[in-house]
């Protein structure tokens, strides 16, 4: 477990990978959005993360990992425009305060900053797993993670495990009433219909496997 | 003494229409400062936004802030926890209807009323009967 897992160039890879991931599905986010919100979920995270890419990326030269974090988590609070700017920007705020100033993670580490930014959703949502929320895909890939590095799996099973738990958790979204957010305006209605934030949040998680693993 | 208020909406035309109604009844005597609209121009909110509206006014007496749906909340919270201390504890967010409460609670301000006086007058005006109920 002792070895790097997150470094500060495979860190910008995962953004500009993320970056690429939610401007790629921002159509299809955004038509889940439709179905249960207000159509825009695709449109808010692709504006963010474009300002994320020229505000934040395309300056991160020599900076440490926690710094880059906490300016992905203030950019995204003033230009996603929808939920997903304060619950994200306080999910990257709090994974950049858990590994302020280090240019360096190990497993142990990162786990601990996925952690501390999954709680950062859950107490800025006051949202339970279940309510048909990003909390979906998240918790699942948290619990995957931890319990595939505590049955001493490498680490790049370890992720993949996290990242097929994040992405069923979203699919597991489907049958939920929509508690949180726009869509729980629909109650019932809510029903049948995938959550966008679990779903943009197992792309999250995908390409974070992607470079650690 | 004059609490300020600040009113966060998804939409700037919500926003520039509450402060034509609130500005109606004040005239200038409390100050009153919105947030609208995403970055580009789009239906949404914005951390950083409602920062700038709640320097515009910024006072000992405090500022009061009322929001719309969903994330104008969360937004809210996010620019709250970053000020500064002191101005975090003269600084409130209050469960309103933003048009009952933004208009309730300008004209309690405008009678020179505290911090928590002015809140509770934006609460209330959840329960005002519209239909004579
Ligand atoms: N309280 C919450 N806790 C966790 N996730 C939430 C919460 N509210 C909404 N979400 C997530 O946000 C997603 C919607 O994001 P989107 O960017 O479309 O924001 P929105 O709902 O349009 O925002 P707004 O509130 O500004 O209208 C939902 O699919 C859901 O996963
Ligand atoms: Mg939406």
């Amino acid at each position: 477990m002792g070895g790097i897992v997150l470094d500060c160039e495979r860190n910008l890879r995962w953004l500009e990978r993320l970056a690429g991931l939610l401007a790629e599905q921002a159509g299809p986010l955004t038509e889940l959005d439709a179905a249960i919100g207000d159509a825009d979920h695709g449109i808010n995270m692709e504006r963010g993360f474009n300002a994320v890419k020229e505000r934040v990326l395309a300056q991160a030269a020599g900076k440490d990992l926690g710094t880059v974090l906490k300016q992905v988590g203030t950019t995204l609070v003033s230009t996603v425009g929808g939920a997903g700017g304060p619950l994200y920007g306080t999910f990257f705020l709090r994974m950049g305060q858990s590994a302020d100033g280090k240019s360096e993670l190990d497993a142990r580490e990162l786990r601990d900053a996925l952690a501390a930014g999954v709680e950062g959703v859950r107490q800025r949502g006051r949202a339970q797993p279940g309510e048909k929320t990003m909390l979906d895909a998240l918790v699942p890939a948290l619990e995957a993670l931890d319990a595939a590095l505590a049955a001493g799996s490498d680490n790049r099973a370890a992720w993949e495990a996290a990242a097929r738990a994040a992405e069923e958790g979203s699919r597991a979204t489907v049958p939920m009433l929509a508690r949180k957010g726009r869509a729980s305006y629909l109650g019932e209605r809510s029903i049948g219909h995938q959550d966008p934030g679990a779903t943009s949040s197992a792309l999250l998680i995908r390409s974070l496997a992607e470079v650690v693993g | 003494m004059t609490v300020s208020l600040v009113v966060v909406s998804h939409s700037r035309r919500l926003a520039e229409g509450l402060a034509e109604l609130v500005e109606q009844v004040v005239q200038g005597r409390v100050r009153v400062a919105f947030s609208g609209g995403a970055e580009d121009g789009r239906l949404g909110t914005s951390a950083a936004d409602i920062r700038r509206a709640l320097d515009e006014v910024d006072g000992p007496d405090g500022v009061l802030v009322l929001m719309d749906l969903g994330s104008a909340v969360m937004s809210a919270e996010v620019a709250l926890e970053e000020l500064p201390e002191e101005r975090r504890r003269r600084t409130r967010l209050v469960d309103a209807p933003v048009v009952e409460g933004a208009v309730a609670a300008a004209v309690e301000a405008s009678l020179g009323s505290e911090l928590d006086a002015v809140a509770r007058v934006a609460e209330q005006a959840r329960s005002q009967p519209k239909l004579g109920g």
